[in-house]
């Protein structure tokens, strides 16, 4: 049989070449932009989470106060919830995964450049998505969204409508970088790199990475149901035709425990890489650390019903849960030991890095006791529903997750940025972080305790509330102003700050042995590792003396490094995800689903040019 | 082999990898890892309301064994055409991959033909009692949906052409659901060959040197056709030939 004469449109799809200007940052590839794109993005949303969290505060700083309505305070814990945790922390986290892992595994990219920028791109577009929605009335179903609060029964509005489609759309962009960040730390480790040879950060993050892969398509699937159930009269969680709302809480929590370890892994990971630098010390028992990661989240998929103790599954489900939940503090344990065993008899250096780091070990140290108090089932049953919960979630995600990532963000500011940071203004930073976080967050405790339950938009006087509420408020000022002092500093120090030397910490892995900020290729030439904290090995222990790699991104005879080309395609993508989440919220517009047919139409358009794009090296 | 259109595929096969396999390969793996998760979320909330649905029809009342086992067949057998594309791309023999490319194509869509038929002889399903006393004489008894359809009957002829809807009861809605993405998985996965097979007409794109290109549809083809034998048997076999005592 002879070719078929099939005519085959000869469509020349363009790349851009050596783009200016702002198309340089749509069209770019580039890991080290893209993670900046992302911590910056993410600090502002986690800011904007920071307003809605101080409105709440003033709202309950006095008893019976009017400064929102309830409606208003409904969507205000909502909107602070999912902007914390979808919006703020998880990027911040992915910030870090995409500036620091290749230069970790010493590799010039990730394994999928385009995929990256996607990522971004979708993240922006879920995140402007849900943001928006405070236009015209947010989410007030809680950031866990029950059934059957979100049902459009209960909840008419478009509120629900954003949330849905704005989560769904922050999966996609979760999923791809999960998928490029197992695919990079499998496959791009330098020569040498072995799997026990790698930092902790990155092991941490690939861990996280796996934890991401399987447990979003089932928050995906929840998700699902729930549109179905909205747009067309599905019966998944409609009780009066058979439903069970209670499916809703497992899918979620099936879904929300292993979260919880998404959240915190890289954190974990950042106060590993943080510590033996500050200590002048390995980390104490690298593989035992490395091997509780794993276990973590290997039984983070064992205690998610811990979060359900009082929907009434029956003693045996409760018991179980509370055994597992009980074993899985076992592994975080190992690690708080082994981070102590670190700082154990070092040269301790109290940068502000190492002080986030310090204060991250006390304050997640009591959210996780709090946490063992909660996973007594019966014990349980007096915390549900009251401050005693916020107060552990923010000893675990601000104490913890947040001040981690602080202590990083200090860490590589002189990587990333080649400048350095006033020290006195960082060190006033963290001791304004660490009092107001336990102004704020401690006497959540108590009122939790007296019986204040959460998400109440107002409380009666003379129910013993009043003092706490008022402390806790408070407290939200000093963390305002230590905030500001970290804008201020970093801030100014980022435009013209001392320059900061390739390696100020006297640091032990491999992002250090190349300039500050590092050139667009990474490394001049792919590193040989021949031991865990190679660079630190190199400087000081038995490796033959190696050159530390000068140079800066504008050298001229570096021509024969192919890096991966600009592209549009990963953008027009991600804005085909986004108008079309707003053509399915607002699918009655002129012609049903119009416009859920024109984003899926750029989807497409994008999809197709990306596969299709060729490779222009300008050289 | 032409050389004159390269995408970042080529570029990227050649690049030197820690372990030696191909990203994209592992991507796909991963991706799948992550679907198995999708589907195994869906086919766990049919599970869970596995005989919760208040009113019928049930699967019992609507399911057609033998219709769905030729569709199974099929299904399995674009698998089967699948394998034979890739090899005949591998041995350069692309009018060969063609054939097979657009067979396996035309038994997805065959496919998903008797899928549209099923969703709607279901969504038409109509049940029809001459007399209800005369039926429990003759059988002995009903089933289930037949003595729920008497029973709230006002007279002894029965007649309901409401059928099985996503919005009927638990099993519509988890049934349409899981088959229905599954079908969209099915929809894809066409549309992706016939891309490929397509791009064959145009010089240099598809070549043995560029096999990976077929060899990841290949991959996600065999994935959705092993989702489609796990559900066959736990949906559709074990919903009309229950274990004893469920």
């Amino acid at each position: 049989m002879s070719s078929l004469p099939i005519p085959v449109p000869n469509i020349k799809i363009s790349r851009p070449v050596n783009p200016t200007g702002i198309w340089s940052w749509i069209t770019t590839v580039d890991h080290k932009r893209i993670g900046i794109m992302y911590g910056i993005t993410a600090f502002i949303l986690f800011l904007s989470g920071g307003i809605e969290a101080t409105i709440m505060r003033l709202q309950l700083a006095g008893p019976e106060l009017d400064i929102v309505s309830a409606a208003i305070y409904n969507q205000l814990f909502t909107m602070h919830g999912t902007t914390m945790i979808f919006l703020a922390i998880m990027p911040l986290s992915a910030a870090f995964f995409n500036y620091l892992i290749p230069l970790q595994i010493g590799a010039r990219d990730v394994a999928f450049p385009r995929l990256n920028a996607f990522s971004y791109w979708t993240f922006l577009g879920g995140a402007l998505m849900l943001k928006l929605s405070w236009i015209g009335g947010a989410t007030d179903a809680g950031w866990f969204g029950y059934a059957p609060l979100t049902s459009i029964d209960q909840n008419p509005g478009k509120g629900i409508d954003f949330w849905i489609l704005s989560l769904q759309i922050l999966g996609v962009a979760s999923l791809g970088s999960a998928f490029n960040f197992i695919v990079t730390i499998i496959n791009l480790r330098a020569p040498g790199m072995t799997w026990m040879r790698l930092p902790l950060f990155t092991w941490m993050s690939f861990i996280t990475a796996i934890l991401l892969v399987l447990a979003f398509p089932v928050i995906t699937v929840a998700l699902i149901e729930l549109t179905f159930d909205r747009y067309f009269a599905f019966n998944f969680f409609n009780v009066a035709n058979g439903g069970s709302v209670v499916l809703w809480q497992h899918l979620f929590w099936v879904f929300g425990h292993p979260e919880v370890y998404i959240l915190i892994l890289p954190a974990m990971g950042i106060v590993s890489e943080v510590l033996p630098v500050f200590s002048r010390k390995p980390l104490f028992g690298y593989a035992t650390v490395v091997l509780a990661g794993a276990i973590i989240a290997f039984m983070g998929w064992m205690v998610w019903s811990h979060h359900m103790f009082t929907v009434g599954l029956g003693p045996v489900a409760n018991t179980v849960f509370t055994i597992t939940t009980m074993l899985i503090a076992v592994p975080t344990g190992i690690k708080m030991f082994n981070w102590i065993g670190t700082i154990w008899g070092g040269s301790l250096k109290l940068n502000t890095p190492m002080l986030f780091s310090l204060g991250f070990i006390a304050m997640f140290l009591i959210g996780g006791l709090s946490g063992v108090m909660h996973a007594v089932s019966a014990h349980d049953a007096q915390q549900q529903d009251t401050y005693f919960v916020p107060a552990h979630i923010h000893y675990v995600l601000f104490g913890g997750a947040i001040m981690a990532i602080l202590s990083g963000i200090y860490f590589w500011f002189p990587k990333f940025s080649g400048k350095m940071y006033s020290e006195r203004e960082g060190k006033l930073h963290f001791w304004l972080m660490m009092i107001g976080q336990n102004v704020t967050f401690f006497p959540m405790h108590f009122v939790g305790l007296d019986g204040m339950p959460r998400r109440i938009y107002t409380y009666a006087e003379g129910m013993g509330w009043d003092l706490w509420n008022a402390v806790a408020t408070a407290g939200v000022f000093i963390l305002i102003a230590g905030f500001l002092v970290m804008i201020n500093n970093l801030g100014r120090h980022w435009r013209n700050g001392p320059t900061a030397t390739n390696d100020p910490w006297d640091a032990r892995t491999l992002e250090w042995s190349i300039s500050s900020p590092p050139p667009h290729y990474n490394f001049e030439e792919i590193p040989v590792v021949r031991s865990l904290d190679d660079w630190w090995e190199t400087k000081y222990g038995t490796h033959e003396k190696a050159v530390p790699v000068s140079g800066s991104s504008d050298d001229a005879h570096n021509s024969d490094i192919h890096m991966p080309q600009p592209s549009y395609w990963p953008a027009v993508t991600s804005l085909g995800l986004f108008v079309g989440g707003y053509g399915i919220v607002f699918n009655d517009l002129l012609f049903p689903y119009l416009f859920a047919g024109i984003g899926l139409l750029i989807t497409v358009i994008g999809v197709y040019a990306w596969s299709l794009e060729p490779v222009n090296d300008p050289e | 082999m032409s050389t004159d259109v390269h995408n970042n595929n080529t570029h990227e096969d050649h690049d030197y990898t820690t372990t030696g396999l191909n990203h994209r390969k592992m991507l796909m793996w991963a991706f799948l890892g992550s679907d198995c998760m999708f589907f195994g979320a869906l086919i766990a909330t049919y599970l869970v309301y596995q005989g919760k649905s208040l009113v019928g029809p049930y699967p019992i009342d609507v399911f057609d064994i033998p219709v769905t086992s030729v569709s199974t067949f099929v299904l399995l057998m674009s698998s089967m055409s699948m394998v034979l594309a890739y090899a005949a791309l591998t041995q350069n023999k692309i009018n060969g991959f063609r054939i097979w490319m657009a067979s396996t194509a035309i038994m997805g869509a065959t496919f998903i033909g008797f899928q549209v038929y099923e969703f709607s002889s279901f969504s038409t399903f109509h049940v029809d009692i001459e007399s209800c006393a005369e039926q429990k004489v003759k059988y002995g008894k009903f089933d289930d949906y037949e003595a729920e359809l008497c029973s709230n009957a006002k007279e002894d002829h029965v007649e309901t052409h409401d059928g099985l809807k996503p919005q009927t009861n638990l099993f519509g809605t988890t049934f349409y659901t899981l088959t229905g993405f599954h079908g969209a998985h099915v929809t894809l996965g066409i549309v992706w060959i016939l891309s490929l097979l397509f791009l064959s007409y145009k010089k240099g794109m598809i070549t043995p040197e560029r096999h990976l290109d077929v060899d990841l549809a290949a991959l996600y083809w065999h994935f959705v056709d092993v989702v489609w034998i796990v559900i066959f048997t736990v949906i559709y076999l074990f919903g009309v030939f229950p274990f004893p005592g469920s």
